[in-house]
């Protein structure tokens, strides 16, 4: 067996939670005033386990790269939230929620964790409505639900496509109310560059005001990470430009296991690359599958025209069209999973049907126009419009799309300047979330003492693929009910450590160490910029670490990756000094950690011979394309533990046990 | 994914090396812009020159790049987030702009939002206004009560949506010919004051974010509307009437 | 009170001068408009509103009160509205999202103050003069059966220079009005999606009518007594 403890509670699975908490230490109203935490990263995470941290009495000190505290990347999250309330009476509930998850997750999450999470889901809504969170209501001023992600009940509450947005301002309203008590201490503008381990529990972290490039201690008794996922380590991703991975890397070189790093979301719907120069990807939210049929051309030399701009896509006939998903996958259609979606977009577009004219081809249709038929016949009838002509029917449907879309489709006009109800979309899958992180046990500590990870940062609760709309739950349910509950059960033991000095020499050293790294990095006088070196890492990862893997292409991204790693040190330029605000600088940091987490990253995915979720190998699949699991071998968590390179890393493993659930292979024919 | 053609342009950047230094407007040209880049890219392309060159890149906010976050900002040719409507700099298009044309980039001007270097500006100010009141007292229990126990007329629900979509950009303060913050402080007061939760502290709410949006030096607001056509989530000024009068109702009252 | 010192404080009491200076420039051209359709009236409604106890000891304080507070608040908030943005823009373009009336109110607002000054002098002055150091409170220019107010009037209305600054202050009036009028009710908070638009629309009936209304009550007079 291996060091990893995950420290489930014992028990029926629906009495865990319910038995641990009433069995934890408790740490006296009294004595929190004398402990200190960190958080690190103020998004849902981050955000709500400040704030609530506070609200119970502990000293936070809160840090956050981003002017603000509701900067957070989790304010990007479009389409909902879940959560077993069970108010539209289909059925739902705290099992079935549980169940989908863990499916959903291909059978690669713990039972106990994510049954933890269906159970706190519920109190997640009552909370953030208590605060204010406006969330989308019927005219029975009742709460509204639609469906999300390919499950057959409606459990997703949400605020119109800006959901991530109002949770998030929720938890940073709740976050100001403690600012204001002096209970939260917030540092705006800082970026953690390394966590201070003392005595073998982390003690503090090390980080800079982006501002001044002061280099400042900070010491508390528990440090917490909600800083989010590792996506732009594929440059191009719908996370924030500024989104990285340092904390979680700087934790892991630290000590901390980085647990299946090659579990990444490829969302479906996004709008295609459209050049060289471009630096981000936007995200179309899922739920335009309800409506829009996905489709490329059935014949190769259509597709060249339309990429050559000489065909466009409504001139192409019906039955010269090829609507892969409906055929591929006839009871879900549209509606199957992301990473099915995805694969089977990137499989049209390698065998040359692809119809956008960027490097590689990539891109295919999302059409409107059955939906807009359809809507405004339906209208047509509402209406009592007797014999409509062909323009009043789509000008009808139109208005319904426009109604469910319409924020979404001027966003898709603005940024490509194409009238989507009057031509088909253009999308193609882009890299959008991470399962992998730091691995946690169940009380989210990661393996050093009074470390945790919350939120996208952790590994815990999406198994090798995660739901529509279960991101912000898992976030919320970390740093609400979760964390704040287990992390008193450790700080129970701190009441009579007094404060932690930053003066002792562990603080001290890392500090140096923290300078060193920067000044070796301005004062490099490379020949090439940051960006460079980002670019080309994400290359590397997307066409040799995306979405469908083979042996001999990770094992080149593995050289490739460390070459790569070794240029950088050698030829990046930092203009700038470390002492002023240098925006090149703080890249040059997080890239330099992306590349050695890209590495690590194609390790795992080439030790995983199977494909599950997230994670296809080419070698693994079936007869027809499909996914291919390897239960009797992989049915457990790879966590890394750093041992000086990426190249080094010791693979731990926990074993996952499913008791409740019975294995299945994911059918979406 | 329209035109090929790219485009030449001349650009006058504000360039301020740190918040106690003299700032000035400098020139830069740049080629071979695509117009499906987008105006922050552009700026990514004049960085990637000036280091190569061996100069000081130009320093500005930004982040999410899909128009939520609120990061990014400039005052661009006399306009915050530039000529579009509805958007934020970072959604904005260069083909919104003509080949040949001069463009100015300016910070988000106001004595509240301090330049801290080229075109970034310290918005603390709206972080300092919202713990004065930007919030509703809940703890977090897990056992508040459910969450429909109180229905909320779907009007209201929505209206106080379209309040909360304010992405804090201050895109209203650059947009005010005296800098107010009113736009910013009027939608969380919308927000609140139109849900039966936020009504116990209404009062106190609306009295003391007033107070500290003028405590940070944020100007009157005169009505000319100038934030709402600019606001990039189309935020209303009917928010400032609401605000106005919950301002009076709670002075007289409290 | 501290919440006194805040803007919308200030902005309100300027919205309630305002409307209430409205309100008394309405009552003002009802008046005025006798003169063109019937001098005798307009002799007897201006000698009552001249010789009133009420109108001359209450509501002529009150809007002098309401006159100075209008004033002197709109002079307040210009120099905050100048302090909140200490450095300007190189280059702004203001235009595109707001009217030139709204930004220039100080502007329009001093303009017709000046007007005032030399309509002071032209009337009230000379007409406090006669009635408080004379101490003529007849009203009566010549004889018994007629009254000064109506030739005065004529009297003021020859000069075209005279005419032509009139008209001028007045077309600043209206642009004053054009955002003051509906400015006012979004400072007391009366203002939603429903009421909106017909306070805009009223505002800027209100805002060219009365102005244009004076204008014509003073070519009027001019045309008629220039021949």
């Amino acid at each position: 067996m291996s060091k990893l403890d995950s420290k489930i509670p014992d028990g029926p699975l629906k009495d865990k939670w319910t038995n641990y908490k009433n069995n934890i230490n408790l740490v006296n109203p009294a004595n929190k005033r004398n402990i200190d935490v960190i958080v690190v990263g103020t998004g849902l995470a981050g955000g709500s386990a400040a704030a609530t941290l506070a609200e119970l009495g502990y000293n936070v000190k809160a840090f956050c790269y981003q002017d603000s505290p509701r900067r957070a990347h989790s304010i990007a999250a479009q389409g909902g939230i879940n959560a077993a309330k069970n108010y539209q009476g289909d059925g739902d509930s705290t099992y079935r929620l549980f169940y989908d998850t863990i499916k959903g997750g291909d059978y690669r999450s713990r039972e106990a964790n994510v049954y933890r999470l269906a159970e706190v889901s519920t109190n997640i809504i009552d909370q953030c409505v208590a605060q204010g969170v406006p969330f989308a209501r019927d005219y029975g001023g009742l709460l509204d639900n639609r469906s999300f992600g390919g499950v057959l009940v409606s459990r997703t509450f949400y605020a119109k496509g800006q959901t991530g947005q109002q949770l998030l301002l929720g938890a940073y309203s709740a976050m100001n109310r403690q600012i204001a008590k002096g209970k939260i201490q917030m540092f705006n503008r800082h970026e953690m560059l390394d966590v201070v381990i003392v005595d073998g529990k982390a003690r503090g972290i090390i980080a800079r005001n982006l501002v001044t490039g002061e280099i400042e201690r900070h010491s508390a008794h528990a440090v917490v990470l909600g800083t989010g996922g590792y996506g732009n380590v594929f440059f191009l991703s719908t996370n924030a430009m500024g989104s990285n991975t340092t904390a979680a890397w700087k934790a892991h070189k630290k000590g901390a296991y980085f647990a299946n790093p090659c579990y990444t979301q490829i969302h479906p719907t996004c709008i295609p690359v459209h050049g060289t120069q471009q630096s981000k990807l936007t995200l179309m939210s899922e739920s335009l599958r309800n409506d829009g049929r996905i489709w490329v051309p059935a014949k190769l030399e259509d597709a060249k025209a339309v990429r050559k701009g000489t065909l466009k896509a409504v001139n192409i006939k019906e039955e010269d069209r090829d609507y892969y998903l409906e055929r591929r996958y006839p009871s879900f259609g549209n509606l199957v999973p992301r990473d099915v979606a995805s694969r089977a977009a990137k499989e049209r577009c390698d065998e040359g049907y692809g119809v956008v004219a960027n490097d590689t081809n990539e891109g295919v249709f999302l059409d409107f126009s059955s939906a807009i038929q359809r809507y405004g016949k339906e209208e047509a009838l509402v209406k009592g419009i007797s014999d409509p002509s062909k323009e009043k029917i789509t000008a009808l449907g139109a208005s319904v799309i426009e109604n469910k879309y319409g924020n979404l489709f001027a966003m898709y006009k603005q940024i490509t300047d194409d009238n989507p109800y009057e031509t088909a979309m253009k999308i193609y899958p882009a890299v959008h979330y991470t399962m992998g992180g730091l691995w946690v046990d169940y009380n989210l500590m990661t393996n050093i003492q009074g470390m945790y990870a919350i939120g996208e940062a952790n590994f815990s609760d999406h198994g090798a693929n995660r739901l529509g709309a279960s991101a912000l739950m898992q976030g919320l349910a970390d740093g609400y009910f979760v964390l704040p509950y287990t992390i008193g059960d450790y700080l129970a033991n701190d009441i009579r450590t007094g404060k932690i000095s930053t003066d002792s020499p562990e603080f001290a050293e890392a500090e140096k160490k923290v300078k060193e790294e920067i000044d070796h990095l301005v004062n490099n006088n490379g020949t090439k910029k940051v960006d460079y070196f980002h670019k080309k890492l994400g290359l590397i990862m997307w066409n040799k670490v995306g979405m469908a893997r083979t042996t001999e292409g990770l094992n080149e991204a593995i050289s490739e990756i460390a070459a790569l790693r070794e240029e950088f040190y050698k030829d990046v330029r930092v203009p700038g000094g470390a002492d002023e605000l240098n925006q090149e600088l703080e890249k040059a940091g997080r890239v330099a950690d992306f590349l050695e987490l890209g590495e690590l990253f194609a390790r795992d995915a080439l030790e995983r011979e199977e494909s599950c979720g997230g994670h296809f190998r080419e070698e693994f699949k079936t007869e027809d394309g499909e996914a291919l699991r390897r239960d009797d071998e992989f049915t457990h968590v790879s966590a890394w533990e750093y041992t000086g390179k990426p190249s080094d890393a010791i693979l731990h493993k926990e074993n996952l046990d499913f008791e409740n659930v019975e294995l299945k292979t994911r059918s979406y024919k | 994914m329209s035109t090929v053609k790219t485009l030449n342009l001349t650009l006058k950047i504000w360039r301020q090396k740190n918040n106690i230094a003299k700032g000035s407007l400098e020139t830069y040209p740049i080629s071979d812009i695509s117009p499906d880049s987008s105006f922050l890219e552009m700026l990514d392309i004049l960085n990637g020159g000036l280091i190569e060159k061996g100069e000081s890149p130009v320093t500005f906010d930004h982040d999410c790049r899909e128009g939520i976050c609120g990061s990014c900002s400039l005052y661009i040719n006399g306009e915050p987030h530039g000529p579009s409507r509805l958007v934020t700099t970072c959604q904005l298009h260069m083909r919104s702009f003509k080949d040949g044309e001069t463009i100015y980039i300016e910070p988000f001007r106001a004595k509240a939002f301090p330049v801290i270097k080229d075109l970034m500006v310290d918005r603390s100010a709206f972080d300092r206004i919202q713990h004065a009141g930007g919030y509703i007292s809940v703890n977090t229990s897990g056992n508040t009560q459910d969450a429909n126990s109180i229905p909320i007329e779907k009007e209201n629900a929505d209206e106080a949506f379209y309040s909360a979509a304010c992405i804090g950009c201050g895109a209203c303060v650059a947009a005010c010919k005296n800098a107010s913050a009113s736009l910013f402080v009027a939608a969380k007061v919308s927000q609140y004051a139109l849900l039966p939760q936020g009504q116990v502290e209404a009062k106190d709410r609306v009295l003391n974010m007033v107070k500290q949006a003028e405590k940070e030096g944020f100007g009157p607001c005169s009505n000319t509307g100038a934030c709402e056509v600019e606001c990039p989530k189309g935020i209303s000024i009917e928010n400032i009437a609401r605000m106005n009068r919950e301002f009076l109702s709670a002075a007289i009252t409290k | 009170m501290e919440n006194s010192k805040t803007s919308i404080f200030r902005k309100v009491l300027m919205a309630l001068s305002g409307l209430f200076l409205v309100i008394f420039l309405l009552q003002h051209f009802v008046i005025n408009s006798l003169s063109v359709i019937s001098p005798d009236s307009f002799n007897e409604v201006s000698h009552f509103m001249g010789t009133n106890p009420l109108v001359q000891f209450l509501l002529q304080p009150v809007l002098m009160f309401g006159v100075v507070l209008h004033l002197g608040m709109g002079m307040v908030i210009e120099q905050k509205n100048r302090k909140a943005r200490p450095i300007k823009y190189a280059f702004s373009n203001a235009s595109a999202n707001s009217s030139w009336m709204s930004r220039n109110m100080i502007i329009t607002g001093i303009t017709v103050m000046l007007f005032l000054g030399l309509h002071f002098y032209d009337f009230w002055v000379p007409e406090m003069n006669t009635k408080y150091v004379e101490g003529n409170m007849s009203g009566m220019l010549d004889g018994e059966d007629s009254y000064r107010y109506f030739t005065e009037l004529q009297h003021k209305f020859v000069s075209p220079v005279r005419i032509g600054i009139y008209c001028l202050s007045f077309i600043f009036l209206s642009l004053h009005l054009l955002h003051g009028f509906q400015s006012s009710f979004q400072s007391v908070g009366f203002k939603n999606r429903k009421f909106a638009p017909t306070i805009a629309k009223l505002g800027n009936i209100y805002a060219v009518a009365i102005p244009l209304g004076f204008i014509f009550i003073a070519l009027f007079h001019f045309i008629n007594s220039s021949h």
